[in-house]
């Protein structure tokens, strides 16, 4: 019994199988579209806030957000390639967890602090050369998983956020817990900047492993294949 | 004090850097997804299944939070906004002209639609662009007015018009009957002022601000929907919140 768990527990799995490398590729096009098309919107209102009341821990007050970042030509288009695109982004995230839960991959994909928080640790003092050799790691090293778990909880945060903007009055309940609409358009905001450092970064750590790409595209080999 | 702003206009279109740039994959995209003409292509597909969705979503009992007299908006900050170059007054001898699908077609003075049942709530605000602002708001809710003119209940679109410069917009019955959907003629407790529509406007918790027709001069309920000034230049036209 013990053997047949072991077995079980260890399935030789290609580091990204398919639905993740999916899943990932279908972001690109959505994220870069959400976060055009919302910068749009942003410039038709560039403040936080309730109107006629200081917002003062929001440094861009009134900055209109540069024209090459910007998607939609206008308000009325903005809003509607956000619309048109949102559903499909949430969808993603979602059928994202659902094989994340289903597949097993969230045992070696997701940040548990008791197991994961030395390796994290390790980690970044050897990217900050405190440390002469890296962490021994699986798939992912600790501070990945960090990453990677940040980056999901902070794509849930932008979709809530999203949809109390859209529905503050029917979806009245959440517009509550995310402290009202104004707070809630700032948060969605905020989402959009912690992914836009994430993905800097992503791409950066891309850049010095190429390897990792490769692996994205074609899924790599299994453990057993070599 | 007028903010010319409100809701920016559609620009030109140009066959601008990005659009070469992403090549000839982009043209079928382009075709599907013109930000000048929303209402068309894949754009305006989904507003179609977006517009089901938020129909399905609406509840006609659940009520915005009437919030307290201290989040009232200063003085001065509610942005006014109308169409006309200068603020549209009404014309002497004003009435609101009732129409379409209704047993008794009528046209009321303010003091006449003043004895209907009056309502009063203080709610948010939600422009299109991204503020809100609070502000309390008197009148008859457009559901009261429709029993008292004997509308027709097959009538599913309700449809406003407005003296500044041909303004207008159309709803769906139910968000229009929703009890927080009020012809208002006072705003903060005072007569409704001129910079914000007066003698009579819209005023409702469960659509975005262009939905809400100010200066009214029509009300007609009709069995099909038409459109709107916004709407027929491309903003959504369901715009619930």
């Amino acid at each position: 019994m013990l053997s047949c768990h072991a077995v079980r527990a260890a399935p030789l799995r290609r580091p990204q199988p398919w639905p993740i490398r999916v899943a990932h590729w279908v972001n690109v096009p959505l994220l870069i579209i959400m976060a055009g098309s919302g910068l749009q919107i942003l410039a038709a209102y560039p403040m936080l806030g309730p109107q006629g009341r200081p917002y003062a821990g929001y440094p861009f007050q009134g900055v209109i957000p540069p024209e090459w970042a910007r998607l939609g030509d206008w308000l009325a288009g903005a809003r509607q390639w956000h619309f048109a695109f949102g559903g499909f982004l949430a969808l993603n995230g979602l059928l994202y967890l659902l094989y994340l839960a289903f597949s097993g991959e969230w045992r070696r994909r997701l940040f548990f602090p008791r197991r994961d928080a030395r390796n994290a640790a390790s980690t970044l003092a050897f990217y900050l050369r405190l440390r002469r050799e890296p962490p021994s790691q699986e798939l992912y090293n600790g501070l990945q998983r960090l990453a990677y778990t940040g980056a999901l909880l902070l794509g849930i945060l932008a979709v809530l956020s999203g949809v109390t903007l859209y529905k503050p009055v029917q979806l009245g309940a959440l517009t509550s817990v995310l402290g009202g609409y104004d707070a809630a358009r700032a948060i969605h905001l905020l989402t959009l900047a912690l992914l836009g450092l994430f993905t800097l970064g992503h791409v950066l750590m891309v850049l010095l492993h190429p390897r990792s790409l490769v692996e994205m595209v074609t899924g790599g080999r299994k453990p057993d294949a070599r | 004090m007028r903010d010319r702003r409100l809701i920016v206009e559609p620009r030109p279109r140009l066959l601008t850097r990005r659009t070469a740039l992403l090549g000839a994959g982009s043209a079928l995209l382009a075709s599907a997804c013109d930000s000048a003409r929303p209402h068309a292509g894949f754009l305006g597909a989904m507003e179609r299944v977006n517009a089901r969705l938020q129909a399905a979503l609406f509840d006609e009992t659940r009520l915005a939070p009437e919030l307290p007299p201290e989040e009232t908006t200063p003085p001065g900050a509610f942005p006014q906004y109308f169409i006309s170059d200068t603020v549209p007054l009404a014309p002497p001898g004003w009435t609101l002209k009732v129409g379409g699908s209704v047993a008794r077609p009528m046209r009321l003075t303010l003091a006449e639609l003043q004895r209907l049942p009056s309502t009063q709530y203080r709610i948010r605000h939600h422009c299109v662009e991204g503020w809100s602002a609070v502000a309390s708001w008197h009148g008859v809710r457009l559901r009261d007015l429709a029993e008292y003119v004997g509308a027709d209940l097959a009538a599913a679109y309700v449809e406003l018009r407005s003296f500044d410069s041909g303004y207008w917009s159309s709803w769906d019955r139910p968000s229009a009957f929703h009890p927080q959907t009020l012809l208002a003629y006072g705003m903060n407790g005072q007569p409704l002022p001129p910079e914000h529509g007066a003698p009579l406007r819209l005023y409702s918790a469960v659509k975005l601000g262009y939905k809400m027709v100010k200066y009214l001069t029509e009300v007609n309920f009709l069995s099909q929907p038409t459109s709107g000034y916004w709407e027929e230049r491309g903003y959504e036209w369901y715009a619930g919140v």
